[in-house]
């Protein structure tokens, strides 16, 4: 997607001039591959994924790290992609529910949530799965009250929560038991 | 959200000069709290100061046999650290009490403890708040108060500090470690938050531009005698309406030394050394822990909403020294981390 490369923007609080901010090109490493994009300062990782990149697996719930509806990996780590600045992340390795699996080869945590029927509308499945991919990545979660503990970020509004920790409990110990 | 300009810095120094010579300018750590006030127009700086290139991600041990806790470190790489879990569990605890997974990850140690309030009216920019807007009025004295302080608060401000980190940070009595434009200086947690008084705008005592570089723990970690007790309208991801951090020195059952902390119930973490006082020497008793509760929240006020959280405050004081006593936490199934009442 093409952007200009200088925008006007109003002038900050104490009504001083307009300010020219220089929107500059950020390369990312998006699921594999670097992605270059022009983006302002401001642009979160949420958005450059969605607006910017056609990445719209990854959802905007709350926009305001309540949801976990936006949660992506950086690093292998979970994170809030709504309160993250994309350029913050140069240089990071950004894995979203694209990233993860493939219509043709789902991955086990994708396959798990449509065999226990771990969503209803689906929105917060994005979240839910790149957040349960950081817990088993973390390792800190063995029983079912401590993966429902570490799941607490990513609110599910149709109530799935039996099955998503089904789903969750499933890979965690099918991964175990091949460990 | 505003516009602004932001640039990374590589050098404690450099991010201090960019600092002052930004007017208007704010540090960026993890952003999980500064983002957030942005979106809703709270906060409005014209130039951040990305800092996640900074050499300050290290937990490592001081030649005095405390922990050094780098600024940027995560919540979470804390709390699970080996030596945290070892020689401050109690930190630990803490720490998981708090946010959620995701936000662990992301926030910083010396974010934590800049976090801002949560109360409503500070966040609603429709309403009158002296902490926002210093002048203004305070919407929750005669307002919505349910999460509200009902110690050390002031006719300008009755906000509580949100962290759950700092109140185990208050017990422990870790001392901050802050670089500036004027140098380096130390600040004990005690003096690190402020109350409200007259100034709610201002939330602790560092100086325009001063940016934390470490959190130092001294060597005593309380690692045998415990307990972060959080109390909450939700088993989990929710900020406390009382937390404890209980920490006892025992002699077979003589307190030698006690400290004790409370969140969710004034502008700072809550010590009270006065009551800590009546631990020393003493029984590891219910009685001596109810004496030492009444001296807590002595003089405490309530605002009709939350004026419950004296009677929960005395509760979960005596509870959680109980149980750092004892260090027999529940274990029904919806006690996982000590959280459910």
């Amino acid at each position: 997607m093409s952007s200009p490369t200088i925008q006007v923007f109003q002038g900050p609080q104490d009504h001083t001039l307009p300010v020219v901010v220089p929107v500059r090109p950020v390369t990312l490493h998006i699921n594999g591959q670097d992605r270059t994009l022009d983006i302002a300062p401001w642009t979160t990782l949420l958005d450059a994924l969605r607006e910017y990149l056609d990445l719209t697996g990854t959802k905007k719930g709350c926009d305001r790290g309540q949801c976990g509806a936006c949660t992506v990996l950086v690093d292998g780590k979970r994170i809030n992609s709504c309160l993250s600045l994309a350029m913050m992340c140069e240089g990071s390795s950004i894995q979203t529910i694209e990233g993860l699996g493939t219509e043709e080869h789902l991955h086990p945590l994708q396959q798990a949530f449509m065999d226990h029927d771990a969503f209803q509308c689906g929105y917060c499945t994005p979240g839910q799965i790149c957040s349960a991919q950081g817990l088993i990545n973390e390792g800190h979660a063995k029983t079912e009250d401590e993966v429902r503990e570490l799941m607490s970020g990513n609110l599910c509004r149709c109530g799935a929560y039996t099955n998503i920790l089904t789903a969750v409990m499933e890979v965690m110990n099918a991964n175990a038991s091949k460990a | 959200m505003n516009s602004f300009t932001l640039t990374k810095a590589t050098t404690v120094e450099a991010a201090v000069n960019d600092n002052a010579a930004h007017y208007g300018s704010a540090y960026l750590g993890g952003g999980t709290n500064l983002i957030d006030l942005m979106k809703g127009n709270i906060e409005r700086p014209t130039h951040l100061i990305g800092l996640n290139k900074l050499p300050l991600h290290q937990i490592e041990n001081l030649p005095d046999g405390g922990l050094r806790l780098g600024a940027l470190a995560t919540n979470a790489d804390t709390a699970y650290h080996p030596e945290v879990q070892a020689r401050y569990p109690l930190l630990s605890q803490g720490i998981l009490a708090g946010a959620s997974a995701q936000l662990r990850n992301m926030a910083t140690d010396a974010g934590n403890l800049l976090q801002r309030t949560r109360c409503y009216y500070f966040y609603d920019t429709a309403t009158p708040c002296n902490k926002r807007e210093p002048g203004s009025g305070c919407s929750a004295i005669a307002g919505f108060n349910r999460i509200h302080a009902i110690l050390g608060q002031s006719e300008s401000c009755i906000a509580t500090h949100p962290s759950d980190m700092a109140v185990p940070l208050a017990a422990l009595e870790a001392v901050v470690q802050v670089s500036g434009p004027d140098g380096t200086r130390s600040i004990k947690f005690a003096d690190f938050h402020r109350l409200p008084g007259d100034t709610p705008e201002l939330d602790n005592n560092l100086q325009r531009g001063e940016l934390i570089t470490s959190i130092d723990l001294p060597k005593k970690g309380f690692e045998k005698h415990y307990t972060y007790l959080k109390l909450r309208d939700r088993t989990s991801y929710a900020f406390a309406l009382v937390s404890v951090a209980a920490a006892l020195e025992l002699d077979g059952d003589t307190i030698v030394e006690g400290r004790l902390a409370l969140g969710g119930v004034a502008h700072k973490p809550w010590r009270d050394q006065d009551a800590e006082a009546l631990l020393k020497g003493q029984p590891a008793t219910v009685d001596t822990f109810r004496r030492v509760a009444a001296k807590v929240v002595q003089g405490a006020k309530g605002y009709s909403s939350n004026t419950f959280k004296i009677e929960l405050a005395k509760r979960a004081i005596v509870r959680a020294l109980k149980q750092a006593t004892e260090m027999n936490y529940p274990t029904d199934t919806n006690a996982f981390l000590n959280s459910n009442p």
